[in-house]
């Protein structure tokens, strides 16, 4: 399997110094994303990244955090074209490649595209199949999950307590967790959208929180504009970040791009997870964004899971992506 | 003048047959039912003329669902699976301006004259 790296035009500047003295430079961050596809560890600290191979044996490499979870995206249940033909069967293996980590995650997160269709016995399929991973599930819907009644099901069925349209907040380890939906009510001509009731609503909810609280927004629709000509960013993100721009550490965790990228803006980190289901070109790489179609024994390589992990004591945030190869 | 009786008379037998078929000899000269077909996050053709009371259908061919939503309301598709359709009839002259609910920078527009 060969490492795939996805290097954004205008990203690549983003570590161009070495402020903490710490011998992290452009290179290192460049390494980092070409280590991405196969499974690296990308350590960011105070919005600089590190980064290390993954030996033959990750757990004794890996940086065991205070608070461990899973990022997992776009399952896509239901779909059955020729980009894969079983996404139930790749799901499974995203669940045992999450039930073999070293480290038990606390919880998973679930960015979106649980469904293909928003079908009932979709997302049953998904429930029944992440289960077997034994862990509580927090979901946001991304925009096949609410494609013909406006989300109600989807709220119904994974955001019960939550407000809006299936927005919400908790704490875990003294982190604080974020779930926005930004996949109803788009406009003609535009691109994923939050609305003013959740962006007061997100105003409201840090205010009573402290600058050094980590904060972990996750939602379907990048929250960062990748590629705009393909939908893939957000229109009104901008005002979202401005909320949180006086904390220290803030991770937003997407998905819906089917392929991993990474940026860091200040104290802002920004990564998108692989899908279980199928891969997406990267941008402006094909006539659209439609399913990828690459050889059966390649799939499981371009799809993956993300292991994310906190250590408070280095202010920082940790990343693996691993494929399902 | 031979060349030209058989014109004349070439005419009025069309005519004849215009005369006695007239429901036939328009359906012959109508163009096919107009479609729209969803190909690549994309409408094609992205603006389509039509007559008064025509039915537009949409049909989806990517592998990703789709919608066709009317910027003003006026019609609004379920989402469409792969190779399924969507018909709307125009009875109003306009400018309908639609674009797709989940991927809405896909834009369209009929106009109807």
């Amino acid at each position: 399997m060969e490492a795939k790296s996805i290097i954004l035009p205008g990203t690549t500047g983003l570590i161009e110094n070495d402020p903490n003295h710490d011998g992290v430079d452009r290179r290192g961050f460049l390494k980092c994303m070409a280590w991405a596809g196969t499974g690296a560890f990308c350590l960011m600290a105070g919005g600089v990244m590190k980064s290390f191979a993954l030996g033959p044996q990750p757990a004794k490499t890996h940086h065991a955090g205070e608070l461990s979870f899973v990022q997992i995206s776009d399952s896509h249940m239901g779909f059955n074209k020729a980009a894969n033909p079983d996404v139930a069967a790749t799901l499974k293996a995203a669940v045992d490649k999450i039930n073999a980590l070293p480290h038990p995650p606390e919880f998973i997160l679930h960015t979106g595209d649980i469904s293909h269709l928003s079908n009932p016995e979709e997302f049953d399929n998904v429930d029944q199949i992440l289960k077997a991973t034994g862990k509580q599930v927090f979901f946001v819907p991304g925009e096949h999950d609410v494609l013909n009644d406006n989300g109600a099901s989807y709220r119904q069925r994974y955001a019960k307590d939550a407000k809006g349209d299936g927005w919400y907040s908790f704490d875990a380890k003294g982190v604080h967790f974020i779930g926005l939906v930004n996949v109803l009510n788009l406009k003609a001509g535009g691109l994923g959208s939050l609305g003013d009731e959740q962006l007061e609503w997100l105003e409201d909810d840090v205010r009573h929180l402290k600058a050094s609280t980590p904060i972990v927004v996750f939602a379907h629709i990048p929250l960062w504009t990748i590629y705009p000509q393909w939908g893939w960013g957000t229109d009104d993100s901008a005002r979202a970040l401005s909320y949180l721009k006086r904390f220290g550490s803030v991770s937003v965790l997407n998905g819906h791009i089917h392929q991993i990228m990474q940026k860091v803006e200040g104290n802002v980190t920004f990564h998108t997870a692989y899908s279980t289901a199928f891969p997406q070109p990267a941008p402006g790489t094909a006539d659209g964004p439609g399913p990828m179609k690459v050889p059966a024994e390649q799939l499981r390589s371009v799809l993956g899971v993300s292991d994310v992990n906190f250590v408070r004591k280095h202010h920082s945030l940790a990343v693996t992506d691993s494929t399902l190869a | 003048m031979k060349k030209t009786l058989a014109t004349v008379l070439t005419v009025l037998s069309l005519s004849t047959v215009l005369l006695l078929h007239p429901a036939r000899a328009i359906s012959e000269d109508k163009p096919a039912a107009p479609e729209v077909k969803i190909d690549n996050f994309t409408f094609g053709p992205m603006e389509l003329t039509v007559p008064v009371n025509s039915t537009v259908t949409w049909v989806n061919k990517d592998d990703i669902p789709h919608t066709v939503v009317a910027t003003d309301g006026a019609f609004k598709s379920r989402a469409l699976d792969t190779d399924q359709k969507f018909s709307f009839k125009f009875e109003k002259a306009g400018t309908y301006t639609y674009y797709c609910s989940v991927h809405p920078k896909m834009l369209g527009k009929i106009v109807v004259q």
